[in-house]
């Protein structure tokens, strides 16, 4: 018997990066722009994008949804509400999403003839951080309801977003949420990242938000 | 939670890697781990010890080394540690700083084998 140590230098999850940059050179050649939406379950990505689903396609863009989570389609349904071509992911147990299975559900989607395809990540502040899925931006979201703190509780996520949305403060003050303390959170864990208040309600910072996808899209 | 599925990654990494050493068995295993990784070690030594069950791996150990967060500060220009995750500023300077260098990594980095010798 002898010993021998062999270098192995590999990215464990090697597979998934390959998968995801494959992805990424595809939606650069189509033109698309992909968003990856990630925040704790509750936080209201849904009706943030049902809202953000809407006014694209209300002012002509065309824009896909994929929506993950463990069980049903009843995310699938309240976006397709929208009028966006929109296919649930069932993850069955898995608490992320992985690039394999965004590319499985494009299956039959002509890229070439969207602007925007968001992907709505599983409810988790922890797993999605590891798992690229070909996006351009990564959007972490928090709610006026989940305690400003969060970002310091999960900084693994925080940390690898490009841009951060509050959602519901047309409910701020009835929950009373701190708003510096939240900005300052979010700016302690990615420092000069791009921060977005909105209400997918009242449509609070919808405009801006709206500017901002119109914007990165032309700066491919 | 997603530990298991990083620990089936390096069961299938390993074992495509075995192939080239016939007969060989695995005594360790080392990972670079980044903190910024979302990855805890205990969960992933729980799940190794399952995962590796029945495979060239088992019984074999689990290095975990955990790499410190590093980024770039442009007021100081120079990469610097970043002690907390609550806060991502320049050891130094205060700065904030945004520019990683390391903290990220899950990889695979060696493992040690015992080979068996080839009857001359």
């Amino acid at each position: 018997m002898t010993t021998r140590i062999v270098e192995l230098r590999q990215g464990i999850l090697k597979k998934n990066d390959e998968l995801a940059r494959g992805l990424r050179t595809r939606f650069e050649a189509a033109g698309v722009l992909v968003l990856n939406l990630v925040s704790s379950p509750g936080t209201g990505k849904t009706e943030f994008l049902q809202r953000t689903l809407s006014q694209l396609i209300g002012s002509g863009s065309k824009a896909a949804a994929l929506v993950g989570d463990l069980e049903t389609d009843n995310d699938a349904r309240r976006l397709a509400a929208s009028g966006a071509p929109v296919r649930q992911i069932n993850t069955h147990g898995i608490c992320h999403l992985e690039a394999e299975m965004v590319s499985k559900h494009l299956d039959g989607w002509n890229l070439a003839d969207l602007d925007y395809l968001f992907i709505e990540n599983v409810g988790n502040l922890v797993c999605p951080s590891s798992y690229d899925l070909g996006e351009k931006i990564r959007v972490a979201l928090l709610s006026v309801t989940e305690g400003e703190d969060k970002p310091l509780k999960y900084p693994t996520l925080y940390n690898s977003a490009d841009v951060a949305v509050i959602t519901k403060i047309d409910i701020a003050d009835a929950v009373g949420f701190d708003r510096a303390a939240a900005l300052k959170n979010i700016n302690e864990i990615r420092p000069g990242v791009r921060i977005f208040e909105t209400s997918a309600r009242t449509g609070a910072g919808m405009t801006e938000w709206l500017a901002y996808l119109a914007q990165s899209r032309l700066a491919r | 939670m997603h530990e298991l599925s990083i620990v089936s990654s390096i069961v299938d990494s390993v074992t495509e890697t075995l192939a080239a050493y016939p007969g060989a068995r695995v005594k360790e295993v080392r990972l670079r781990v980044g903190a910024l990784a979302s990855v805890v070690e205990d969960s992933l030594q729980f799940c190794y010890g399952i995962a590796t069950e029945g495979t060239p791996l088992e019984g074999s150990v689990l290095i975990v080394r955990i790499l410190p967060v590093r980024m770039h500060c442009d007021r100081c220009a120079q990469d610097v540690e970043i002690a907390s995750l609550q806060s991502f500023r320049c050891p130094h300077c205060e700065a904030p700083v945004s520019d990683l260098r390391q903290g990220r990594e899950l990889e695979i980095d060696s493992i040690e084998i015992d080979e068996v010798e080839e009857k001359v």
